[in-house]
């Protein structure tokens, strides 16, 4: 029984680290600007495919590739929110997802034209492909990987957000954007800023994914549906709560595969559906 | 008027009849062309191509077009949509392909309509052929390769218990439920049943995995859908150690598609799975087959058991256009010269039965070995000719409804 807890505690907080480290810009960007963007998906999913051709066909090593991706997407997020999203700031929710939805469709047509449309595995390097043993126990030397990545951006996050000028404002601008206008607050340019982040950090999800779960072009909205329960469930604009979203349905997941298989598949449905009936915004949402 | 009417068919007797066999026979290929599950359809769609590419003078003055459409999801959602279209619109006389078994299940109502005959590439769920008189299987049900390799892992393996997981869709559900009939049969248990929920994304399969290795079965029974799940399936089973907790990994052929085989890494070693076809099978017709498609495809490309059904199927439509002289009119016809017709192909012997008007093949328990090249590959333990599909045999459930 201990046995059983360990692995299902394991393998949900490598499965809730993955779904943190995509939904935390998600959630940084819906709370800093209302906006709902959901072609978030397809930045991941831009993320892991070039992370693949990173490693497959130029050869840089994967831990490069991971790195690469984080700055080239983010970087070339800014082009879309420039050109395309900060012409819908104003607009209303309808208008927002039409249009981001719309995107990750183009996304995905255009991935399948480049790559085709079959799922791609990846090479790790050995380092991470074995076990690690721990006592009598033995864990996959990739989830183990995955739980420090996320460990060490969870930390790097909360003394960004905490610690540092850049991020007061991002929380006073969250809080409350009118009055960190008024007070000389530039949040478009710090919008511009943490959407760049946030869809880098997306990549990089996207690219620690492939050996998690494949990759195809549909991985641009077959998991949106995750990422936006852990924003729903968390609340958004919240470190502590996308992480604590994150957690509370990756471990639900798991341990709903692992004990209840028969509805396994459904269970991080109904845990976010009763956290939802009591706390409507999220367990750290503002009312 | 008369007196000229029957003049003129005296006289444009034998062009007219000419002319009608010189037809080209329109055939309704429905496969998956698009989204993450292609590859399936490509393994078949090749091997259409090919044998019309190696056999098109059999047909003699007849000519075949296949007007090939996309089957979509394997939800099915997409299927009864295109079949209409190629009925109303493309007018063909018969219709074949049909990788999931959803789809074959919703086209099963229309085939039935218009007496359109509908011959079966893959979707192996055992009750389809119940579904009309129309359709004929060439592939195979999903009790093919799952009852056999019950049986074998009872008494070849000595599996005290199994547990089983499966993709929550009817060929899962199908397989599982062979597999645990020929298994208890043999004096095994099945301990667990796992669903590996639906077919469309790749899921995680680490929890499910986990829980098998927690109850420690002798043998652990999986079927996902043949293709990009089945590297998942080795890779966790590879990650999680099973082997050296003692649990063997078992299945039907979707484990190890032998285009697959050359990625997986050395963790499918020593898999056994219930197969009908592989591409190192070492008969002479498999060999000239093998050859023909890397001649075709190039040398990276292998054909697999979809592929060598999708020959045998195509060589049921050439049997039938020659027996008829071209003319598929009559559905019921084309059925009926289908029933009991036997073919050596690229699997061995085959037969259609001629009640159930589903396959007879021979099924073989086939090792995963790694080759004296360095590639895995396959060793065949055991075979069992002429493998009919148990679940009719038996009259389970919906396969002892229907016709």
């Amino acid at each position: 029984m201990v046995n059983t807890i360990v692995s299902i505690l394991f393998d949900g907080l490598a499965w809730s680290m993955f779904l943190f480290i995509v939904s935390i810009g998600l959630s940084v960007t819906m709370g800093l600007m209302g906006f709902v963007n959901l072609a978030h998906g397809a930045f991941a999913m831009a993320g892991g495919y070039l992370v693949l051709t990173a490693t497959s066909t130029w050869g840089v090593p994967f831990l490069g590739a991971l790195a690469i991706t984080f700055v080239v997407v983010g970087a070339a997020s800014v082009l879309f929110e420039r050109a395309l999203y900060a012409r819908l700031y104003g607009a209303g929710e309808l208008d927002q997802v039409l249009m981001t939805i719309g995107l990750t469709f183009m996304a995905i047509a255009a991935y399948t034209y480049f790559y085709g449309p079959l799922t791609h595995a990846i090479r790790i390097p050995d380092y991470l492909a074995g076990q690690i043993n721990v006592g009598a126990r033995s864990f996959p030397a990739y989830r183990v990987f995955l739980i420090v990545v996320g460990a060490a951006l969870v930390a790097a996050l909360w003394y960004g957000f905490d610690r540092t000028n850049i991020g007061a404002k991002i929380r006073a601008s969250v809080d409350n954007r009118r009055m960190a206008q008024s007070v000389g607050i530039d949040v478009d340019l710090l919008f511009t800023i943490t959407f760049a982040v946030g869809s880098g950090l997306a990549a990089l999800g996207g690219g620690l994914a492939i050996q998690l779960l494949g990759l195809t072009p549909n991985f641009a909205i077959i998991y949106l549906v995750f990422f936006l329960l852990v924003v729903a469930v968390g609340g958004s604009g919240s470190i502590w709560g996308t992480l604590v979203g994150a957690l509370v349905l990756g471990m639900s997941d798991t341990a709903g595969k692992y004990f209840f298989s028969d509805a396994g598949t459904f269970a991080i449905y109904a845990v976010a559906v009763l956290i939802l009936l009591f706390k409507p915004t999220g367990l750290y949402g503002r009312e | 008027m008369k007196v000229a009417g029957a003049l003129a068919a005296a006289l444009f007797g034998f062009c007219s009849l000419g002319a009608a066999s010189a037809e080209t026979i329109k055939i309704g290929v429905v496969l998956p062309y698009s989204g993450p599950m292609s590859d399936l359809g490509n393994q078949i769609d090749k091997a259409f191509d090919l044998y019309v590419k190696l056999h098109a003078k059999d047909l003699g003055d007849n000519k075949i077009e296949l007007i090939k459409r996309d089957e979509g999801p394997p939800s099915g959602a997409n299927a009864r949509t295109v079949v209409t279209e190629l009925i109303t619109n493309d007018k063909v006389k018969l219709l074949t392909g049909f990788v999931f078994s959803p789809s074959a299940i919703a086209v099963a109502p229309l085939v039935t309509q218009v007496k359109m005959p509908m011959l079966i590439a893959n979707a192996g769920t055992a009750w389809i052929t119940n579904l009309s008189p129309y359709i004929a299987r060439f592939s195979f049900s999903m009790w093919d390769p799952a009852y056999p390799m019950g049986t074998y892992a009872a008494t070849k393996f000595n599996c005290k218990t199994a547990a089983a997981a499966f993709t929550d869709f009817p060929p899962g559900q199908d397989s599982t439920l062979a597999f645990k009939t020929a298994f208890e049969k043999a004096g095994g248990k099945v301990v667990d049943e796992v669903r590996l929920g639906p077919p469309g994304p790749v899921p995680d399969f680490t929890p499910f995995f986990q829980r098998v290795k927690d109850e420690h079965p002798d043998c652990f029974y999986v079927f996902v859908p043949s293709g990009s799940h089945a590297a998942g399936v080795m890779k966790t089973y590879g990650d999680l150690n099973m082997r050296k907790a003692g649990i063997r990994l078992i299945g039907p052929m979707d484990l190890i598609p032998d285009y697959e085989l050359a990625h997986m890494s050395d963790a499918a070693i020593g898999l056994v799975v219930m197969a009908s076809y592989s591409d190192d099978l070492d008969t002479p017709g498999n060999q000239a087959f093998v050859k023909a498609w890397h001649e075709a495809y190039g040398p990276n490309s292998y054909p697999d058991f979809m592929s060598a059904a999708g020959m045998d199927t195509m060589a049921g439509i050439f049997h039938v256009i020659n027996t008829l002289h071209g003319n598929l009119d009559d559905g019921a016809k084309v059925i009926d010269a289908l029933k009991g017709w036997k073919h050596e192909g690229v699997r061995g012997p085959i037969e259609i039965d001629p009640q159930t008007r589903d396959i007879i093949q021979p099924e073989r328990a086939e090792e995963v070995i790694k080759k004296a090249d360095g590639k895995l590959g396959i060793k065949v333990l055991e075979t069992y000719p002429a493998v009919k599909d148990e679940c009719k045999v038996l009259k389970l459930g919906r396969c002892g409804s229907g016709l």
